[in-house]
């Protein structure tokens, strides 16, 4: 391992975009190679090392810069325009998708992005890297006795006929917290009724709101969950002690897959690099690397026609609604209005 | 094929151009045209897309009493993603105030309808947009408020199809074009076919054959072979004309001249004096000289007319000597001379014209006769050998002194061995003539032991 890793929580980068609160910075390569390709992401610095490890193989004259922050502040940082970062990784499609479609990214026509399936890219401007199913994990010694839901009925079902028992013990994402809980809540309420009936229920159960998959997936090894509503299964997988007590659940009226999506930003100061990074990602070795040392799933196609229930969420200018600040304050009052009863 | 026409374009060729120049054009217009109509109707899909966005948030569009509510419906964005991937914009407005959206997407210039949406295009952040507004009043708070709804959309997905269908365009009208080449081709072919085989057909004629054309022609050809057969028919007369006035001009110059002949002989029967029968005599050379003068101009010109108007038939050839021979057997026979046929005894055929091959054995018949002493032989001989009839006739007079047949057989070249036989230097250039028109050869030669042997071959049959 030639990378060295210098984990630098929570600093508030002077020399970056200054609105931009960074979770983690990693350096991989060596400290004096000329060129520098700066990634900025929302996945931790962990998930992708193998993978920037494996680009910087044989390359002697670079590093790589991999910051980490939320995907509001990945989005801020892109917005701002000061720079500074030259591959831009989101979970955050809406925020992606709104960024590409405001002229942020610049175009990237290779054999790799061609070759991916219309929908896992938008134009040449923006690319899925990884495809994550958002699932339910509930533990089974906590469900004891109930019946395991398959569906959303099923699931307002469980939860309004066992009040006592899933009272404080119901978790999901805090939408206004999370923007990947804000894409998955708004594309589940515009996707069926049933979702504002299960947050009318959720409601009752006076909920625990997360902001981030892992946190949840951890409450409910310890016991202090028995079900988390829209968890990224791929964190499940991963994080889920084999043999434990959770276990996740695809629901099978529909069950929605983020896309992980990259795109390279207009203002970076090494666009081939970030290319380069990006033909990598999309290739072959950088797919099964993505699968095996991150454990994120790869684009897939195969994967989602095996699955009916899977639906990937569409790149598409709907996902800029729900961006748009006053669509997002009227659909976190609702919320609101529905989850939190205050 | 053309002998000796000129030739002053091509109608085949001015045909097909012209054709191909139509279907250019045609192509061309074909091209543009499905350009333009794929334009329009792949702007009108968008327009029609982005005007249904526009409507579905205006028809979101909330009074009450307190705010304007703005609720954009997913689908009115998700549809635009649905002709290909183009970057999406938006403003809305309520009363001139932007409210949402991109506040700085151009407005239309056009005033406004509450009912249905107008399109324009504009440029923004670099791109062209193509958008679509419209206008709703809402009651907010008992107030009435204007609200506009601004949609927009770049316009590359438009330009890829647009690009795709000139493409499509493009090759429709070069397959188009090609097409209309073959055809044209075909065209000009078929349409000048008729006269391919009039030309065929008036080629293949014979040459006595002076027959009005009467085969049926297409309409725009009747003038042409109208002309072409008056043509014919004058040509006929003249010919006929010409033939006649031969015949009468050697009518015309021998009577007299037998007359005069024949009167100075009475003279010199008569007369006592020497000097005048010497005269007399001269005057009957003379008579004979011109006599000679004139039947040979005579044959030489019917030799020449015959040259294009021949009547060719099957000839045998061994017939036609024993007939000169027996022809010419009492002149021999003045001088002594032994004439014999030395000939192979089945039929030699020929296709010929009989007029002509008997005139040109004549004249040699007659020249070996002329410059050979009393005494002598004079032999016809002939002979088939290699697809040739060859004539020869050879005697033991006086031989040519050196001279060769290029010297001879010019008209009225006559050979420095001539001495006092009366000539006019036309018997060999009609024998020259006779061999050019039957695609046969003459020589005239010194003949081993004395004398001359003059040779004419024939194609055989
Ligand atoms: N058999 C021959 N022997 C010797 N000389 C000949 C013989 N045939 C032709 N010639 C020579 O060739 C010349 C040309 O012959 P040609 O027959 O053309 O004329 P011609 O006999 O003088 O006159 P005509 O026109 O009356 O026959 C003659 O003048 C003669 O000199
Ligand atoms: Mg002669």
């Amino acid at each position: 391992m030639r990378g060295i890793v210098h984990t630098l929580a929570l600093i508030l980068a002077g020399q970056l975009a200054q609105a931009v609160e960074i979770e983690d910075r990693a350096e991989f390569g060596d400290p004096e190679a000329g060129r520098v390709l700066s990634v900025l992401s929302t996945t931790d610095a962990v998930v992708f090392s193998p993978l920037v490890e494996a680009f910087l193989a044989g390359r002697p004259d670079l590093r790589v810069t991999y910051t980490v922050a939320s995907s509001q502040d990945v989005y801020d940082a892109v917005l701002s325009r000061e720079g500074g970062f030259d591959l831009v990784i989101s979970s955050a499609m809406d925020l992606q998708m709104k960024l590409a479609n405001d002229g942020f990214a610049s175009a990237h026509v290779s054999p790799a992005t061609q070759a991916l399936p219309q929908w896992a890219r938008w134009r040449d401007h923006l690319f899925a890297i990884a495809q994550e199913p958002v699932v339910v994990i509930v533990s089974t010694r906590g469900l004891a006795g109930l019946p395991e839901p398959h569906t959303r009925s099923d699931l307002v079902n469980l939860l309004r006929d066992n009040p006592e028992r899933f009272s404080g013990k119901v978790g999901t994402y805090d939408p206004a917290v999370s923007g990947s809980g804000y894409l998955f809540a708004t594309q589940d309420a515009r996707q069926s009724d049933s979702y504002w009936r299960l947050a009318e229920v959720m409601g009752t159960l006076s909920p625990r709101l997360y902001g981030t998959s892992g946190a949840m997936i951890s409450d409910i090894q310890t016991g202090r969950l028995i079900l988390a509503y829209n968890v990224l299964g791929s964190y499940a997988q991963a994080l889920l002690e084999p043999g434990g007590d959770g276990r996740v659940i695809e629901l099978e009226d529909f069950t929605h897959v983020l896309l992980r999506t990259a795109l390279i930003d207009r203002d970076g100061d090494e666009p081939e690099l970030a290319g380069e990074f990006l033909d990598y990602l999309l290739s072959d070795e950088g797919q099964t690397l993505i699968e095996t040392r991150a454990g994120l799933p790869r684009i897939n196609e195969q994967a989602l026609r095996a699955g009916p229930h899977l639906r990937p969420i569409r790149l598409d200018p709907g996902l800029l609604v729900y961006v748009d600040p006053l669509k997002r304050q009227r659909f976190l009052n609702e919320w609101a209005a529905a989850v939190t009863r205050r | 094929m053309s002998h000796g026409a000129q030739i002053g374009g091509s109608i085949r060729r001015r045909l097909v151009l012209q054709l191909l120049v139509v279907a250019a054009i045609l192509s061309g217009l074909l091209y543009f045209t499905v350009r333009s109509v794929a334009d329009q109707a792949v702007e009108a899909t968008q327009d029609s897309i982005l005007g249904s966005a526009a409507i579905a948030i205006a028809e979101e569009l909330r009074g009450g009493d307190e705010a304007l509510v703005i609720d954009i419906p997913y689908a009115a964005f998700s549809m635009l993603g649905a002709v290909g991937e183009d970057r999406v914009f938006y403003r809305i407005l309520a009363d001139d105030r932007t409210e949402t959206g991109y506040a700085d997407l151009p407005l239309p210039q056009r005033p406004l309808s509450g009912l249905s949406a107008i399109y324009y295009s504009a440029s923004y952040d670099d791109a062209d947009l193509r958008l679509a507004a419209v206008e709703r009043s809402v009651l907010v708070a008992g107030a009435n408020v204007r609200v506009v709804v601004v949609v927009g959309q770049t316009r590359t997905a438009k330009q890829a199809i647009v690009g795709r269908m000139a493409n499509r365009a493009a090759a429709l009208g070069l397959g188009f074009f090609a097409i209309a080449a073959a055809l044209a081709v075909l065209t000009a072919r078929s349409v000048l076919a008729p006269l391919a085989n009039l030309a065929e057909a008036v080629g293949r004629r014979g040459p006595q054959d002076l027959r009005p054309v009467t085969r049926p022609v297409p309409l725009e050809l009747v003038p042409f072979v109208a002309a072409l057969n008056g043509f014919i028919g004058r040509l006929g007369v003249a010919l006929s004309r010409t033939e006649t006035f031969i015949a009468e001009a050697a009518h015309h110059i021998r009577t007299p001249l037998a007359t005069v002949r024949a009167q100075a002989e009475i003279a010199l029967r008569q007369a006592g004096d020497d000097r005048i029968r010497a005269t007399l005599r001269s005057v009957i050379r003379a008579v004979d000289d011109s006599a000679r003068s004139a039947g040979q101009l005579l044959d030489h010109a019917t030799v020449v007319y015959r040259s294009d108007q021949r009547a060719d038939e099957d000839i045998d050839l061994g017939a036609l000597v024993e007939a000169v021979l027996r022809s010419f057997a009492p002149t021999a026979e003045l001088k002594d001379i032994a004439l014999t046929a030395d000939r192979p005894e089945q039929p030699v055929k020929v296709w010929g014209d009989r007029l002509l091959i008997e005139s040109a054995l004549r004249n040699l018949v007659d020249n070996a006769i002329k410059y050979s002493p009393p005494d002598t032989e004079v032999t016809v001989e002939l002979r088939e050998a290699k697809l040739r009839a060859i004539l020869r006739v050879l005697d033991r007079g006086r031989g040519l002194a050196g001279m060769d047949a290029s010297g001879l057989t010019g008209r009225f070249k006559r050979g420095a061995n001539v001495e006092d036989v009366i000539g006019s230097g036309l018997g060999l250039t009609i024998v020259r003539e006779v061999a050019r028109a039957q695609r046969g050869t003459f020589k005239i030669s010194q003949r081993k032991g004395g004398g001359t042997c003059a040779e004419l071959s024939i194609p055989l049959r």
